[in-house]
């Protein structure tokens, strides 16, 4: 059990919570979140959205019963932690651009302060969309060379890539797929997958997607995969 | 940790009763990082196939109050590459491997376990109870008659015992459970998952592409434990009891029902320490009760 440092609203069914943790967590890693007994019966995947030695913080969306719980919790609750799970993204030096959708945003400060603090002289551009409220985007803007931010259109539509650019992505399936169309081939293009899941450790193998390569877990291969093991 | 676990089932020594339910466990590597194997008194591996298999599309998860709905299909890498990629690892450990084997077919199961034969394996766990597959799988598990004759045929090619895994979407399991003896099984495992179904009235669809999937987790633990009772009560053969079990007070129950050993499934996914904690709530409920050993309450019911 870990202790809930902070659990507050921060936009429409957005929650940030940060909870004690101590241990090395990558850039698009996640935990799997348990504050209850048997229903929901599963623990629920958040991904980490900022690490600091000592605490974690996850920004959530609710959309269901278990994250509906977890926005009721308060400071000094206990929460289960298992993880950190799942691959990240890679360390890529020079100049980067993030793209986001809605509450897959979440993992990308993570990626982004990290970034910044190793490489401080690349450039990195970042593509927030949402669909009604933006959220965490002043936050981007403190560290980022540009944000630029979509409410209601498409965020792909805006996205523009230069030659030396690598692309980070998460977001609904839909963004990821039409990002795959805007990002050239050339550039490097990472996405981060959403999935249901059970274990996230690997072994129900209810997360797997199809790909050319065959079936992956997203919870243990990914849930960051280049575009060109997803055939995209 | 003390002896008063230690379990005798058909023949084979378990340090304890508690063994972890195929296709929860993968092949045990992704539990390593959470405790030492060794613990457990055994572990099934992920149900193998002759062929590898890619298991089946769409939606494979859907959760329901206190349970969970799979539809999976029996994805697995095949016996081939299980007997080169897992099981060196497997057996150097100090717990029993029981090896989960399902088919496609009659000629698929029997080439399988032959497959097994040149190996140390303690345990199969014969898997006739699948509800996820088109072909074999639970098709044979829910009629008596072709229940006996499959265990009938593994057994006599099988080098090792054999343990059969039973669908409780059998009309009458004490039947299934007692042919399954007659031809030849050292043990019966029970439950496999409870056939269900699933619609997202959202999308206005059925959520699985092969429309019933298999229910697991503490909702299916009294079908669990009334099956186990009959399935005892009709057969000599001893009983690994699963379904349900969450904690050591659920094992508890089937221990004291008659089961020999338990296992653990759907609470590995929720809790990756489950299995180690139920171990521990036994022990300390040996101790609690001075118990000189589990065997004093089991079968009590």
């Amino acid at each position: 059990m870990a202790l809930i440092k902070q659990n507050k609203q921060i936009a429409k069914n957005i929650f940030l919570m940060d909870v004690s943790y101590d241990g090395k967590i990558f850039p698009g890693q996640f935990f799997m979140l348990r504050a209850w007994d048997v229903d929901p019966l599963l623990p629920r995947p958040i991904s980490v959205h900022d690490y600091h030695d000592g605490a974690v913080s996850f920004l959530y969306q609710v959309v269901g019963k278990g994250t509906r719980i977890l926005s009721e919790l308060e400071a000094g609750d206990d929460v289960s932690l298992v993880g950190p799970l799942g691959n990240g993204f890679p360390d890529v030096p020079g100049d980067i651009v993030l793209v986001g959708g809605g509450i897959g945003t979440a993992p990308l400060y993570y990626l982004l302060r990290g970034h910044k603090a190793k490489y401080p002289d690349s450039h990195v551009r970042v593509y927030l969309g949402f669909s009604d409220e933006s959220y965490g985007d002043e936050r981007f803007s403190e560290l980022a060379d540009d944000v630029i931010v979509d409410i209601g259109g498409f965020i792909t539509d805006k996205v523009e890539v230069k030659a030396r650019d690598t692309v980070l992505a998460c977001g609904p399936d839909v963004m990821l797929r039409a990002l795959s169309q805007v990002v050239p081939k050339e550039n490097p293009l990472y996405l981060s997958l959403e999935a249901r899941m059970a274990c996230g450790l690997g072994v129900c193998l209810g997360c797997n997607i199809e790909t050319p390569e065959g079936n992956r877990k997203v919870c243990k291969d990914g849930p960051v995969f280049r575009r060109e093991e997803l055939g995209l | 940790m003390s002896t008063r676990l230690h379990t005798t089932f058909a023949g084979i020594d378990f340090k304890n009763p508690v063994v972890t339910a195929s296709g929860t466990f993968g092949f045990g590597r992704e539990y390593e990082r959470f405790y030492p194997l060794e613990k457990l008194g055994g572990l099934c591996t992920k149900g193998l196939t002759l062929n590898p298999h890619t298991g089946n599309g769409g939606i494979r998860l859907w959760e329901t109050p206190a349970g969970l709905m799979n539809s999976i299909g029996l994805e697995n890498p095949g016996i081939d590459a299980f007997l080169r990629d897992e099981w060196p690892h497997l057996s150097a450990l100090d717990t029993v491997t029981v090896v989960n084997v399902g088919g496609h077919s009659e000629a698929d199961y029997l080439k399988a376990v032959e497959k097994l034969n040149p190996y140390p394996v303690a345990l199969i766990e014969l898997n006739i109870s699948c509800p996820n597959v088109a072909a074999g799988g639970m098709a044979l598990g829910v009629d008596p008659d072709l229940a006996h004759d499959i265990t009938q045929k593994v057994t006599a090619i099988s080098e090792h015992p054999v343990m059969v895994k039973l669908t409780p979407n059998a009309g009458d399991v004490a039947a299934v459970a007692q042919a399954c003896e007659a031809g030849g099984a050292a043990a019966l495992s029970l439950i496999n998952t409870v056939s269900a179904m699933a619609v997202d009235v959202k999308r206005k669809r059925i959520v699985f592409d092969r429309t019933y999937a298999g229910l697991s987790g503490p909702a299916v633990k009294p079908i669990a434990l009334r099956m186990t009772h009959q399935v005892i009560h009709a057969v000599d053969i001893p009983v690994m009891a699963l379904g349900g079990i969450m904690t050591w007070e659920d094992a508890l129950e089937f221990i004291m029902i008659g089961a020999a050993c338990v296992q653990v499934g759907t609470a590995g996914l929720v809790d990756p320490m489950a299995a180690l904690k139920i171990i521990d709530g036994l022990e300390a409920y040996c101790e609690r009760e001075n118990l000189d050993h589990i065997d004093d309450v089991r079968g009590i019911l």
